[in-house]
């Protein structure tokens, strides 16, 4: 470790990137939950303030409506599990889409290596609202994939791809592919090659050595990629608004929507907060094993 | 083994084609004639004619100018105070806020876009009911919002490049009685410029990109180019804009490809080096 003596200047350093996401990051949380816990009223702002004075002492008004009114609605308890079984599918399928081609380009000679990592990582570079948005020319009635199959006599009636789940599940899967693939892919990397060989010595059948070797090796790798898809996956608003269902919606949508449509703010936020409260526990997950990995890296 | 490798093989060549075709059929229809956008128009086509409309289109010109405006001050605000974090983080060991500052900085990346788009304009609101400034939201709000995102990134890129790097060049430069101020200008900040580079690039194009953020944090007049997309977009497809995509991805492509050629004669240069060095000893 560096001894700096001048502690003044580390404080500096260190200070403003701190102050910084306090004001921006943490204490908006604090402001989401207090208008939580107002009520929504025709004004600017439109929710009641938290502290009204009397007699010349201010007192406290909490108002848990917001909360009660989310679990007493059916409409808000199915689009929170909704988004809760989307997000699961969608992760599960991004892991056994994207196991085999990190797999594949972890045992790729170093030089096709690099050019292969720039074909996953390209994509992302390009607008992400825009690769979404071909997803519609793709699953249309009278899309790219109905015009295919119609033509190759596989089907004789257009199917409706579009605003289902399972466009959403592509939707989803195809975004959020290279989060999957690099965190495995840095796992992978990194295996030695050398147990392998002593288990297929010992007689063990491939699909054994995988099974007891390399995919307990990697558990690390598929909790990062997981917990990186499936965390914003959850509030997904883009995927869902483009390519799913009317009837059904996520409850980014959900958010969205009654925050802009119905400007009721402490509603929005009691959705936000009770997300959050949900997705606490994976974010310290994902939060711990960055950690364990930056400190390997030294 | 060599079934598994088939196998996993299969299972890449497949993945790439399902992520190039949705890109490929964009940059295709964006030359057909047919409005009907995927019914290809083959007497017609292929035609520029969207790429007309698209240079005409002053609503698409306007958001994409602002939309680069915020996205140059937001990666290089993103790549100051994320680097300055990433420094802390990597190299200050243990210290107060440490842990705070940490979480601070990975959460951002996987925080759900509807809920840091919610937090920040409440706390834009309620900032200028107490000291009156912002005054109202558009570009300012947009750009401090995307500053706080895009450093998350920059500050992991910086960190993991600073945790992978040798410690013994800064200590010997302390070692000689160099300043902290000055071992970071003359050492620490040279070997980290390529992540920085790389950092500044990603939160350009995460600034660029973004949609969820930008509309909660937005106003009346401040529609960045994803916005108006959203908004044509959400009513069905639209060839001017497949034609938009293409021009993107062109230049995205063509970057890469320069970046690879630059990188590629660093390399060469930096061998040759070595071996003059090691000639003339």
């Amino acid at each position: 470790m560096l001894r700096i003596p001048q502690l003044s200047g580390r404080r500096v350093v260190a200070g403003i990137p701190i102050l910084w996401l306090l004001i921006l990051f943490l204490i908006p949380f604090i402001i989401v939950f207090r208008i939580s816990l107002s009520e929504v009223r025709l004004a600017i702002p439109p929710y009641t303030p938290l502290f009204t004075w009397h007699h010349g002492s201010p007192s406290l008004q909490l108002h848990w409506s917001s909360y009660a009114f989310l679990f007493t609605d059916s409409l808000y308890v199915s689009s929170y599990l909704y988004s809760l079984k989307v997000a699961a599918i969608s992760t599960l399928c991004c892991l056994l889409i994207g196991y085999p081609m990190a797999y594949a380009i972890a045992h790729a000679s170093p030089a096709s290596r690099s050019v292969l990592l720039m074909l996953i990582v390209l994509p992302f570079w390009t607008s992400f609202l825009l690769r979404v948005y071909a997803w519609i020319g793709l699953l249309k009635n009278n899309g790219v994939i109905n015009n295919v199959l119609l033509w190759l006599g596989v089907i004789h009636e257009p199917l409706a791809l579009l605003q289902t789940d399972f466009a959403v599940y592509i939707g989803i899967v195809y975004s959020y592919l290279p989060f999957m693939i690099l965190p495995l892919y840095a796992n992978l990397e990194k295996h030695d090659g050398a147990l392998l060989e002593a288990a297929a010595d010992l007689g063990a059948r491939p699909m054994r050595a995988f099974l007891r070797i390399t995919l307990p090796q990697s558990l690390a790798g598929i909790l990062a990629g997981s917990l990186l898809v499936f965390i914003p996956a959850v509030g997904e608003y883009v995927i869902p608004t483009l390519l799913g269902r009317t009837d059904q919606l996520m409850i980014g949508r959900v958010l969205s929507d009654e925050f802009f449509e119905n400007r009721d703010w402490p509603v929005a936020s009691a959705v936000a907060i009770l997300v959050l409260l949900l997705l606490v526990i994976p974010i310290m997950w994902f939060q711990r094993l960055e950690r364990r990995e930056l400190e390997e890296a030294k | 083994m060599k079934s598994r490798g088939l196998f996993s093989r299969c299972g890449l060549i497949l993945g790439l084609v399902f992520l190039y075709v949705p890109i490929l059929s964009m940059i295709i229809f964006s030359f057909n004639n047919s409005r009907l956008v995927t019914v290809w128009d083959a007497a017609h086509s292929p035609t520029l004619k969207w790429y007309v409309a698209l240079a005409a289109n002053e609503q698409i010109l306007r958001a994409a100018w602002l939309s680069i405006r915020i996205a140059l001050v937001s990666s290089t605000g993103a790549v100051i105070l994320g680097t300055l974090a990433g420094v802390a983080l990597a190299r200050f060991g243990a210290f107060r806020g440490r842990l705070l500052l940490a979480g601070m900085t990975t959460a951002p990346i996987v925080m759900p876009e509807v809920i840091t788009g919610l937090s920040l304009l409440l706390l834009f609101v309620a900032l200028q009911q107490l000291i009156g400034w912002p005054r109202g939201v558009g570009a300012v709000t947009i750009t401090l919002a995307h500053i706080t995102f895009c450093m998350a990134y920059v500050t992991v890129v910086v960190q993991s490049r600073l945790a992978g790097m040798d410690e013994s060049l800064e200590e010997a430069a302390m070692d000689l009685g160099a300043r902290p101020g000055r071992v970071f200008f003359r050492i620490t900040l040279p070997l980290i410029l390529p992540a920085i580079a790389s950092g500044w690039l990603l939160a350009f194009t995460l600034s660029w990109d973004d949609l969820v953020i930008t509309q909660f944090v937005a106003g009346p007049g401040s529609s960045t180019l994803p916005m108006v997309i959203f908004s044509k977009v959400r009513f069905g497809v639209t060839p001017d804009i497949n034609a938009l995509a293409t021009i993107l991805v062109l230049i995205v492509a063509t970057g890469i490809a320069a970046s690879t050629v630059w990188m590629r004669y660093q390399q060469r240069r930096r061998e040759r080096d070595v071996l003059l060095a090691a000639a003339a000893n």
